[in-house]
Parts: structure tokens; sequence; C-alpha cells
């Protein structure tokens, strides 16, 4: 089989897990039932998956003549695009409503400046071709459970979430704290579901420490306990944006600054646009 | 009738009454007065029996995310409780001075420490910080700035009392979601985990 539809079996396998864990997590009384529901949609799934498969394997090969099956087919045999998992990114402008964030300055608030980001940085993904989910698009209030739900359900290939902060110069990279656990464990409790995706969370913090430094903007990178962070089931990221003080040598620039932001915002796109490529390689 | 030795009887007895009244009265003044006097006397503060002693805080720097170990001389007490709330309140204190390389809110900051053994393990004990609202409201709000508060808190108590493995937060007694917004303060902190840590 394929490797590339190995990964889209495993990524069917840990949204469905993901989900049922969450699921569970409320109602305990009813785990047993529920852990069993998981199975069998994870065994529908795997099957469909497998199914699919089989139908598309005579259309991959081009090596001749395998015979047909003299079965009849129970559906018409529909022309079916190769089962090639997309490349989706998640972007989650923290905070929003009545939860403001940090206070940048009057009347700046991290809520509205995080969400400007994330259009800029989403309108500009999205001309380089590369699919985007946003947690948010107004100002509204939204739990945690709510952005982790929508970065497990899109099966992301990267998460970004965005902050800002007054304190600190340059660019914050965070990724969870969180003891990785081997890729083999396919139960992940919702609430530390990143413990999963360290691994590549800490590549993905590396490639965008790259960009930001050929940008020559001041980064920090460290490990935190923080949500939904916790909860993202994908290689994630929180991005916090603060001030360029002239404190590193660099030209001092404020946080409403449109070029630092331009900057930024830039060198968060090239990263992505490379981890996209690092990812197609990936087994 | 009452005869005259009765008269003279009970004259006595009033006399008497009345004269150890007086007496006692006065007596009771004079205690009071001493418990008062003794209470003026007594000192606001624990004299600093113990010898100033070598510290190490572990102190943030928000320029560049780092975390220095700086020595200081204090005098400690010795119950340990007690020896890591003012190592914290010292700590708390150096960052709420107008040159300090990591800014909090000038307030008391820590207002208890608790020690408790761990429940499964042979060594080690828990340090639960009881921060104040005041120092907690008054927090910069963001992911560096409130990890680095809480790495500097928990490196300070296992540097120097490394018996505490494991530290958790409370603010004014109740458990909070966060520092100012981002760093969880719900979770139990390993005081030699390195995996939560900022580097430049
Ligand atoms: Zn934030």
């Amino acid at each position: 089989m394929p490797s590339i539809e190995v990964r889209g079996d495993e990524a069917l396998v840990r949204h469905a897990i993901a989900v049922v864990t969450k699921v569970n997590k409320p109602c305990r009384r009813s785990r047993t039932l529920v852990v069993f529901g998981c199975l069998v949609s994870v065994a529908c799934l795997g099957g469909r998956t497998a199914g699919a498969a089989a139908q598309q394997a005579p259309t991959s090969q081009s090596s001749p003549a395998i015979p047909a099956s003299p079965l009849p087919a129970p559906f018409p045999a529909a022309p079916r695009p190769p089962a090639q998992p997309r490349f989706v990114v998640v972007l989650d402008a923290a905070h929003g409503g009545s939860d403001t964030g940090a206070r940048l300055g009057d009347p700046l608030l991290e809520k509205d400046i995080v969400l400007a980001l994330s259009v800029r940085l989403r309108s500009m993904l999205t001309a380089r071709g590369i699919a985007v989910i946003t947690t948010r698009e107004a100002d509204g209030t939204l739990l945690p459970v709510n952005r982790a739900e929508t970065a497990n359900h899109a099966l992301a290939a990267a998460c970004i979430s965005l902050h800002a902060t007054a304190t600190g110069s340059g660019v914050h990279l965070f990724t969870s704290s969180l003891p990785a656990t081997p890729p083999a464990s396919r139960f992940l409790p919702w609430q530390t579901a990143q413990s999963g995706s360290i691994t590549q969370s800490l590549r993905l913090s590396s490639e965008i420490n790259s960009a930001m430094a050929h940008a020559e903007v001041p980064v920090s990178l460290g490990r935190t306990s923080l949500q939904p962070l916790d909860s993202f089931a994908c290689p994630a990221v929180a991005v916090e944006i603060a001030p360029l003080s002239a404190a590193g040598g660099s030209q001092p620039a404020a946080l409403s600054d449109a070029s630092y932001q331009a900057r930024v915002v830039d060198a968060l796109a090239g990263a992505i646009q490379q981890w996209r490529e690092d990812w197609r390689q990936q087994p | 009738m009452i005869p005259r030795y009765q008269k003279i009887i009970f004259w006595i007895l009033l006399g008497a009454a009345i004269l150890m009244s007086i007496v006692l009265i006065r007596l009771r003044e004079r205690a009071h007065d001493r418990l008062q006097t003794a209470a003026d006397k007594m000192p606001l503060n624990a004299p600093p029996i113990a010898p100033a002693e070598t510290v190490t805080m572990l102190v943030a720097n928000d320029a560049d995310g780092s975390l220095s170990p700086v020595d200081q001389q204090i005098a400690l007490p010795e119950e340990p409780g007690a020896r890591a709330r003012i190592l914290l309140q010292r700590l708390l204190a150096g960052y709420a001075e107008p040159h300090s390389t990591h800014h909090v809110a000038a307030s008391t900051g820590v207002e208890e420490v608790f020690l408790m053994p761990l429940a499964r393990q042979k060594e080690g004990q828990m340090a639960v910080v009881n921060l104040s609202g005041a120092f907690v409201e008054g927090h910069p709000s963001g992911i560096e700035t409130e990890t680095m508060t809480l790495l500097s808190i928990i490196g300070t108590l296992h540097t120097n009392l490394p018996q505490i493995t494991q530290v958790r937060f409370v603010v004014d007694g109740q458990p909070r979601e966060t520092l100012a917004g981002h760093a969880d303060l719900t979770r139990v902190y390993l005081a030699e985990d390195k995996s939560v840590e900022v580097r430049r």
C-alpha cells in the first residue's frame, strides 16, 4: 500500500479517537459504549479506506492486466480521485469577545491585533494555494475546547495559535511542555492530545524560527502549558508577537507598526510553505 | 427588736465586703496594666535569630527570555515553609523594583507556601504556593512573561530547598485557570522538568 494512504488511515483513526475521547470525558457512565462505538467506527473507517484503496489500486498501477473480478460490482464504479490527505493549516487567533487578552496600550487589545494578523496570514496562505481554516473570523468568545475541536476536525498539518504581548522583544515561539508519547499510541486524552505530535511541533517551531531569523526578527523558543495548544492533535506552535526593542541591535518597532507586522506574517507564510514541502516528503 | 450585737456584726461584715470589692477592683486594674505594658513591648517582627545566608534566586529577564542564577544574602527562619515564603517574597519584591528585568505588580506576591509530603513517594515534597489576588490581577499578560514568572518561582524553590520536587499554585487559596490569561495554573509542575523552559 502506498505510504501516503497509510498516513491517511492514521489521520482518520486519530481523528475518530480524539473526537470519541472528548465525548467520553463528560459522560463516564457510557464510556464502555462509547469506546465500543469508537472501535466500530474505526473499523468502518478502516474498511471503507481499505475498500477505496482496493478500488483505486488498478488505476494507480501502470503494470498490465490484472484480470477483473468476475463478481458483479455492488455500486457503479465511479472514478475516484486518489486518496491524498489535504495539507490544511489551522490559524487560531487567540482570545476574543469578553476575553480581551493582553492590553497592549490604549486602545490596542491583543484579541484585535491577533485577529487582524490571522486574517492577513490567511489571505497570504490562500494566495499560495494553501487551504486554511480559522477558529474565528470575528470578535467573539470562544472556549479553548471549541478551538481544539475545529483544529482536530480539520486533521490539520499545522496549527498556529496567534498571540501578542507588550513584554519582551521579537517573536516568542512556544510548543507544549507535554511529554511526547510514542507515535504507536492511538488513544489520546482530549486535554493532552498534543503529546502525540510533540516531535512534529518542535520541527514546525524550528521551521518558523529559521524563517524569522531570515527576516531578522529576534526569536525566543520555549515550552509551556497552555490551552488549547495542549489539546491540538496536530503539529502546533503558539506564536506570540512582542514589540521590537532596540536592545537586540534591531530597529525598534511597535506592535501596531504595519511594516513589522508584514515582516512577521511574511516569515510565517514562508515557514508554512516550507513546512508543506517537508510534509509532502515525509514517509 | 434586733439585738445590738447582731447590728455590730452586720456593719462589720458590710465594711469587709466593701473593702474586699475595692481591693479586687484595684488588683484587676493592676493586672490589666501589666498585660498592656507587656503587649506594647512585644516586637512587631521576629528578631533575625538566624545569621544571613547565601541563597540563589533564578531571575527572569524579559529582554532575552532567560533565567539567570543570582546570589543574595538573606536571613531565613528555620521552618522550611516560612523559608520558602520569604525566599519567594524576596524574589517577587525584586521584580517590582523600577530597574527590574522582569516587571510584575508591586504587592506581597506570595501569601503562604505550604509544604506537604508526596503521597506515593518516599522522598520529596509538594509546595503549594498561595499567590495573592493583587499580584495575579496586576501581572502582565503574555505567554512568555507568565511562563517565566512560574519558572522563576519553581526554579528558586527547588534550588534552595531541593526536597521540593513538585509545585502547585492557588490564588487567595482558590484554584485558578491561568496566571494572567495564558500559563496554566491548574496543573502540578515538576521542579526538575526541563520541558517547561524558555531559551533564546
Ligand atoms: Zn494571548
